[in-house]
This record gives C-alpha cells, sequence and structure tokens, in this order.
C-alpha cells in the first residue's frame, strides 16, 4: 500500500481489518477493511450491496462483527452498543435519517447529551442556542425549537449532519449524506469537512456521486461482493479504473437488455395527485416496454405506484388500463384489469412470511384455483411448482415458509404471484433490493423476457444502474413532482441526478 | 409535550411556536372543560357546588390521577401497563391486613404498599425489556394473575374500619385549607413527576424511545434500563394508589380497584398522551382523570342514567382521539408547508 500524503501520518486514527459479518446465511461482509489517518478525506467506494452500509453499522457499534479486528488510535476496541462507538469518537451520519418527529430539532441534536444547568436539570436555552451555532456553521436556516415531524428528507439529512459535527468527534463516517442534498448545501458540506480535516479528524465519505468523491477525497477505498478491493490515494486512479474495480464484472452479464418495439399504450396516468405526497403526475406506460420511476427516497415514487394500483386513494387525476377508467381506491379492480404490484418490502407487504411457498404463490390466484367454494392446496402446489420451476426458485419443499427463502428466491416467489395472473402490467417496486447480485441477474433476465412478450412493466428502482441498464424511458421525481422525462438514449447518471435533486439546467425548480 | 415560552424566536419560529401554543392548548382545553362541566352543572343543581361536592371531585379523581402518572411514563415509551387495577388492589389488602394483624406503623403502611408496586412493575418491566414479550400481553397476564393471588390471600376475609389506625384513614377525609389531603399527595406527585419529565435527560429519553425507537438505540438511550424504570415507576404509583384507596374506603375486599386500569388508559388519551407514545403530559393524564370524574359526577347531580355516565365517556374518549388525529394531521400539514421557506438559497 502507498504511503499516506496527508495528515501527519504517523499511527492510523482508525484501522478496520478482515471485518466479517453474517446475517443467517447471507453473507453481508467477507472482508471489511479500511485505514483512516487523522486529516484525510476517505472516499469508500462500491455498488448497492457491496457491504459498504454492514461495515458502517459496525463502525457504529450497531452490528457486532463476526471476525476481525478494530483499532482506534493503534488501541484494539471492541463495541456493545452506538454509545461506545459514540464514546470512542466515531460519530455516524447515517443513510436513512433517524430522527423522533414529536421532539424538537434541538432535543434532536442533542438526546442523551443535553447541556445541563443546575442540579443535573437540561438548560434548554442552552441547547437551542449551541443547536443555533451549528446551523449557522452549516449555512442552514433551521428553527431548533420546531418539531422534527414534517421536515424534509433533506431537512432531516441537514439535522442528522448537524447532529455528528455536535459530536466533534475524531472520526465522521458518512453513508451517502448528500443524496438528498442540493449543490449548495452538498458543497457547504465539504467545507465543513475541510474544517474538520484541518482539526486533524478523519472522514469516512461514502458517495455514489463520483465527481464529489474526486474533487473532496484524498484517498478510494472500493468494495465488491462484500470485500475489500483495493485502496489507491485519489490521484492515481481515474473514474474508469473506480468503476471497474466496484463492477468487477461486464455490465452487460448484470442488466441483460433485449431492444424491443414498444406496442400501444397500457398504462395511462393523467394528472395523478395526492394530498401532501404528489401532485399533477402523469404518465404513460406502453407494452413491451419498462418505464423507471426515479427519485431520491421520499421523492413519492412507491407512493404513486400504491395510487395507481389503488391501494391508496389518489385525491386527483385519472388511471387508465387498456383505454379502462379504473375506480379510485379498488386494488381488485386494478387487478381484475390486468394489473400487478410487486411491492418494495417483500417480508411486510409481499409475502406472509408464515405461508409455505405454495399457499404464497397462489395467493393472488385464489379465485381461479377455487373448485365449488373450496381451494385445495394439491391445487396450490402445482401452481407453485409450475412457477418456481419457471423462474428457477430455490426451496427445499414448496410447504416450507416463505421466510426460510433467501431474498433473492422470496423475491421470485412474489414475482411468481402475480406473473400467475398472466398481468397486462406489472408494477415492480425495487425489484432488486437486498438480494445477492447472481439473483439478481435472474430478475433482470426475467423482467426482460416479460417485456419481450409485450407485458407493460412501471419499475421503481434507487439504483441508478438499474434504472439507465434496464429501462426504456426513464421518469424522475423530486418532491413529489414530475421534474423530468428520459429517453432511454438520453437518460445518463448526471441527467438523472440532477432532475431528482432539482438542479435541471434551465429549469429553475 | 410542553414546551417553554421564548420571546423573539427567530425564521420559521412564529408558526413554530403558534403549533406549540397549540399543543400547549391541549391542558388548557381540557382545564377549561371541567369548569364549564362544572359552572353548567351548578347552575341546575345548587349542592353540586357546594364545598363538600367539589371535595368530592378532586378526591373521586385523585386515584385514577395518580395512576395515570404511572401510566403516562409507560405509554410515551409505546408501552401500555394494564397491571395497575390488580396491584391497587394487592396492595391495599395486604397493607391492611398488616394493619390488622401486624400493627405496623402508619408510615411503613406507605413504604410497604408502594414497595409491593414496584415488585410487580420491576418483573413486568423485566420481561418486557429482557424476554421481550410485548407489554400489552405481559401486563395483561398480570392483571389475572395478581387478583388471583389477592383472591387467595384474601380468602373471603374483608378489611373493615376497625382494623385500621384512625391515623391513617384521616388521609382519606382529612382537608387543608378547604382542599383534601388526598388531592394534595396527588398535586405533589404530579408537580413532581410534570418537572421530572420536562428537565432530565433520562425522561426525555423516555419520550425518545416512544418518538422512535430504532433512533433511540442509535443514539445511544439505554432503551431496556428506562423502560424498565417506567414499569417500576408505574408499579410503585399503582402501590401507593393502593395505600390510598385503603385510607379513602377503610375497606377492601378481593375486588380493590378493579376495571381501574380502563378507566386511567381512558383519562390519559382523554389528557393528550398519544397511545403510540412519544408525546403528552402528565399534567394532562391528571386534569384527563378529574375532567371523567367531574363529568361523571354531574351527570349524576343532573340524574342521568348511569348507562349514559359510562357511554359518555366512551364518547369522551372518541372525541379526544378523533382530536388527536385531527391536530397531528394539521400539525404535520402546516409544518410540512413551512418546510423549504429556508431552502430557497
Amino acid at each position: 500500500m502507498p504511503e499516506i500524503q496527508t495528515g501527519a501520518g504517523g499511527v492510523p486514527r482508525l484501522v478496520i481489518e478482515g471485518a466479517t459479518k453474517r446475517f443467517g446465511a447471507v453473507r453481508a461482509l467477507e472482508d471489511g477493511s479500511v485505514t483512516l489517518y487523522p486529516g484525510e478525506a476517505h472516499a469508500l467506494l462500491g455498488e448497492n450491496g457491496a457491504g459498504k452500509s454492514t461495515l458502517v453499522k459496525i463502525l457504529g457499534g450497531v452490528y457486532r462483527p463476526d471476525g476481525g479486528s478494530l483499532l482506534i488510535d493503534g488501541n484494539p476496541v471492541a463495541f456493545n452498543g452506538p454509545a461506545a462507538a459514540r464514546e470512542a469518537g466515531i460519530s455516524i451520519i447515517y443513510q436513512e435519517p433517524s430522527l423522533f418527529p414529536d421532539l424538537t430539532v434541538a432535543e434532536n441534536l442533542f438526546m442523551g447529551r443535553q447541556p445541563l444547568g443546575r442540579a443535573r436539570r437540561i438548560d434548554r436555552a442552552a441547547m437551542q442556542q449551541a443547536a443555533a451555532e451549528i446551523f449557522a456553521q452549516l449555512g442552514v436556516e433551521l428553527d431548533p425549537r420546531r418539531p422534527a415531524r414534517g421536515l424534509s428528507v433533506a431537512d432531516q439529512q441537514l439535522v442528522e449532519i448537524a447532529k455528528a459535527l455536535s459530536l466533534n468527534a475524531g472520526v465522521l463516517v458518512m453513508d451517502e449524506p448528500t443524496a438528498a442534498l442540493t449543490t449548495v448545501e452538498a458543497d457547504r458540506l465539504f467545507e465543513v469537512i475541510r474544517t474538520l480535516r484541518a482539526r486533524d479528524a478523519a472522514v469516512l465519505f461514502i458517495s455514489h456521486r463520483l465527481e464529489e468523491v474526486f474533487a473532496n477525497c484524498q484517498r478510494v477505498t472500493v468494495m465488491r461482493d462484500g470485500r475489500f478491493v483495493t485502496t489507491a490515494p485519489i490521484e492515481e486512479v481515474t473514474v474508469d479504473d473506480v468503476i471497474r474495480s466496484m463492477v468487477g464484472r461486464e455490465l452487460s452479464a448484470l442488466f441483460p437488455k433485449t431492444e424491443t418495439a414498444p406496442g400501444e399504450v397500457v398504462l395511462e396516468v393523467d394528472g395523478l395527485g395526492s394530498e401532501g405526497e404528489f401532485e399533477d403526475v402523469s404518465f404513460t406506460v406502453r407494452a413491451g416496454e419498462i418505464v423507471a420511476l426515479a427519485g431520491l427516497v421520499g421523492a413519492g415514487r412507491s407512493e404513486v405506484a400504491r395510487a395507481v394500483f389503488g391501494v391508496d386513494r389518489r385525491s386527483a387525476g385519472t388511471v387508465r388500463l387498456a383505454g379502462v377508467e379504473l375506480p379510485n381506491g379498488d386494488p381488485l379492480a386494478a387487478m381484475a384489469a390486468g394489473m400487478a404490484l410487486v411491492p418494495e418490502d417483500r417480508r411486510q407487504q409481499g409475502l406472509v412470511m408464515e405461508m409455505g411457498v405454495d399457499q404464497n404463490t397462489a395467493l393472488a390466484s385464489l379465485a381461479r384455483l377455487r373448485r365449488r367454494g373450496l381451494i385445495r392446496r394439491a391445487d396450490e402446489a402445482a401452481l407453485a411448482a409450475d412457477w418456481a420451476g419457471r423462474l428457477q426458485v430455490k426451496y427445499g419443499r414448496l410447504r416450507d415458509p416463505a421466510a426460510t427463502l433467501s431474498g433473492g428466491n422470496q423475491q421470485k416467489v412474489v414475482l411468481g404471484k402475480w406473473l400467475a395472473r398472466a398481468p397486462k402490467l406489472l408494477i415492480i417496486d425495487e425489484p432488486t433490493r437486498g438480494i445477492d447480485v447472481g439473483t439478481k441477474a435472474e430478475v433482470h433476465r426475467i423482467l426482460d423476457g416479460l417485456v419481450a412478450q409485450g407485458t407493460a412493466v412501471l419499475m421503481i428502482s434507487s439504483e441508478l444502474p438499474e434504472v439507465l441498464a434496464m429501462a426504456d424511458r426513464v421518469i424522475v421525481l423530486r418532491e413529489g413532482r414530475v421534474t423530468a422525462e428520459f429517453a432511454r438514449a438520453e437518460a445518463d447518471e448526471n441527467s438523472v441526478m440532477r432532475a431528482a435533486t432539482g438542479q435541471l439546467s434551465g429549469a429553475a425548480a | 409535550m410542553s414546551v417553554q415560552t421564548q420571546a423573539g424566536p427567530p425564521v420559521g419560529g412564529a408558526q413554530a411556536s403558534r403549533l406549540m401554543g397549540l399543543l400547549r392548548a391541549r391542558e388548557a382545553g381540557i382545564a377549561l372543560l371541567i369548569v364549564l362541566v362544572v359552572a353548567i352543572t351548578g347552575l341546575n343543581n345548587h349542592a353540586f357546588l357546594d364545598a363538600q361536592s367539589l371535595q368530592q371531585l378532586l378526591t373521586g379523581a385523585a386515584l385514577i390521577a395518580l395512576l395515570g402518572v404511572g401510566e403516562t411514563l409507560v405509554l410515551v415509551t409505546r408501552n401500555v401497563d394494564l397491571s395497575v387495577g390488580s396491584v391497587v388492589g394487592l396492595s391495599a389488602y395486604v397493607v391492611g391486613d398488616l394493619f390488622k394483624n401486624e400493627h405496623i406503623p402508619v408510615w411503613s403502611g406507605f413504604a410497604l404498599g408502594i414497595l409491593l408496586g414496584a415488585v410487580v412493575g420491576a418483573l413486568n418491566g423485566l420481561i418486557v425489556t429482557v424476554l421481550r414479550v410485548p407489554s400489552l400481553v405481559i401486563t395483561l397476564a398480570m392483571l389475572y394473575i395478581i387478583r388471583g393471588v389477592d383472591s387467595m390471600i384474601v380468602n373471603g376475609h374483608t378489611i373493615d374500619p376497625s382494623a385500621i389506625p384512625s391515623a391513617f384513614t384521616a388521609v382519606g377525609y382529612r382537608t387543608i385549607l378547604g382542599v383534601p389531603w388526598l388531592a394534595v399527595i396527588v398535586a405533589v406527585v404530579v408537580a413532581i413527576a410534570g418537572y421530572a419529565m420536562r428537565s432530565f435527560r433520562s425522561s426525555r429519553e423516555l419520550y425518545a424511545i416512544g418518538s422512535n425507537p430504532d433512533a433511540a438505540g442509535l443514539a445511544g438511550v439505554p432503551i431496556g434500563r428506562r423502560v424498565f424504570t417506567a414499569f417500576v415507576l408505574s408499579g410503585a404509583l399503582a402501590g401507593l394508589a393502593g395505600t390510598l384507596f385503603l385510607a379513602l374506603h377503610a375497606q377492601v375486599d378481593n375486588s380493590g380497584g378493579s376495571g381501574y386500569e380502563l378507566t386511567v388508559i381512558s383519562a390519559v388519551v382523554v389528557g393528550g398522551v398519544a397511545i403510540f407514545g412519544g408525546s403528552g403530559t402528565v399534567v394532562g393524564a391528571a386534569l384527563g382523570a378529574l375532567l371523567l370524574n367531574t363529568i361523571s359526577q354531574a351527570l349524576v347531580a343532573s340524574r342521568v342514567s348511569a348507562f349514559w355516565n359510562e357511554a359518555i365517556a366512551g364518547a369522551l374518549l372518541l372525541a379526544a382521539i378523533g382530536f388527536d388525529r385531527w391536530l397531528s394531521l394539521r400539525v404535520t400539514r402546516s409544518l410540512t408547508s413551512a418546510r423549504g421557506a429556508h431552502r430557497d438559497v
């Protein structure tokens, strides 16, 4: 490994070496290794599922590693919880903001370490003052006395950043802190990072925006499939090098895409709105094409999908399937008309975890299987066996509870459940979240095959590579509004991210 | 949730503080409602405004208000304690029995009652935090177990007034400056708890746990310890309530405190404590208890049948929950629309 030019060098502030973490049969992390020196901003890169977030949670004391070592300032440490990590000087901004909606912004910043006055009572004035000072430092105007409820995702993220700053930690870990921020806010964050480095803090920075990484970090570590790949000084690598080590394989194998000629319009959404969630959303999906809804977390993508399917009521607009207008808030009518929805959270919404593979697969086809009002398990099993075969689901016995399957196979069961109805339109929310790389490619192949047969697919995905590789058209949402629509040829990482964060060139948000 | 008033809020503060005003008005609203009910009933029936009748309003609400304090501590953590009614019965009988057979001094009656309740609370807390049994289930089980144990101990007997020291029963009927002792004791507990719930880190952590348990874990809040403490305090207050029950009624059999748990939860919810945790004050809970009792006595004074009494308590509960829902939707909406003002950079 090359020597460090940044900071004082010498003893690393933090070393994590060969960390492993398993959840049941799933290996989330097999070799998590990063070395941070005082005064450096260090980028940690990798695709979704590469193990970055697991590594972060180990550093934060949320997960206990199954193996590996962790050193702080040269001393081995083991955290028994988040409080221990915090005391050791590690401060973390997680990907998903975690605030207390009922408490004030100031209390959110200082929970558990509120400034105390006489008799150990909380000094609210001092707390609000301190919060206001941190916001001033960040250049953000946010009232410390308002409750956190109702803050936008970007504002929640700013509160998280303020919280981490207020800890004055020696190690600051940021898991995609800029994903929801505007350029101005992100630039301020980088300024803060420079200040922290000047104070000899080490910053571990996770981001999918490579230009940010190259502009602000001194070294970069790449992970792939739960393993450490390489660490290098930033000026010794190019963007292409980094992407190649992140992906580690031909992209075309992971994202099979057959060019198809789209047919007639299947889904027609016009002026769709839902109070407080989204408004004036209009788009179409044609037979034989995949349309992706892209946008940041909280942009309203899933909400739109739920309103289209009728799980949630819409307050404005119309939804037409094959020319027929669907009634409001009636998923059964949507299903009867030929719509299917694979939800984002398969554990909570997609499957009945205690029920068998057979019953789960048959669940959406019970009306068809019914004979004289009764359902026979043999019929369910026959249907399930058919689809499990077609989708190559790996399971023990058909009666095994869905909970015993791996994430990827669970997703295939959910897919099988809906494909058994031969839908005209498949809405699929986060098709490959939390499933392994191999199965991911299989799910993509299934989607590709469906489209080739003339099914219309509406896909929601937070994984930009998936959106860019699989979609024929990309519709970008931001804070509940459509900000852009791109044809396959026009969509790239830059254009979609700009539309998702509200920085469309020309069109002022 | 109570929030301090402060002058000169920064940008966006005016709106936020108006919202705070609305939230705080919850307690003022209940107080106003109580005054209204008393005044209207008093117009029709002057006896309702007698000193004795007014004292009765306070004594009648005192035990429920006291239990409401403990229940609030548990509810804000997104848990529930259904065992409080049974603990009242057990502690009342056991303390009475000790007075009768062991002739223990009056002060130790209080100490033992509180201790007994705390032990039950500790048991609840341990099972909830260590074994991770949902509190609804374990405290429901505890409700029946304690009632059963109580019946075995009581074994058909009754503690009657002759067995109890008069210095003890005096607590139940004496007044100070016209205010019943019972009400004074409860008011002191409410004041202390109300102050503590606002001012200490550990009590703010109770709200954090109920507001977002995952985030509380990430913030390093010792969730298990805090929830355990909430249950112990709820139990201890139920034990104290049981002792006061004995002082108030001067007699007890195996049914003392039956059904109190649901009355307490009604009172607390009417008082603005969120049933799913995260917000609410003990002052609101105590006022909720006072409102429920005032209404039920006003109905009696107006010669409305007991049937309506319960129906009205139920309607009130519905109204409180409906109001909460409406309020939280309004608050969320106005806070959401208030955002972004500063983001026009």
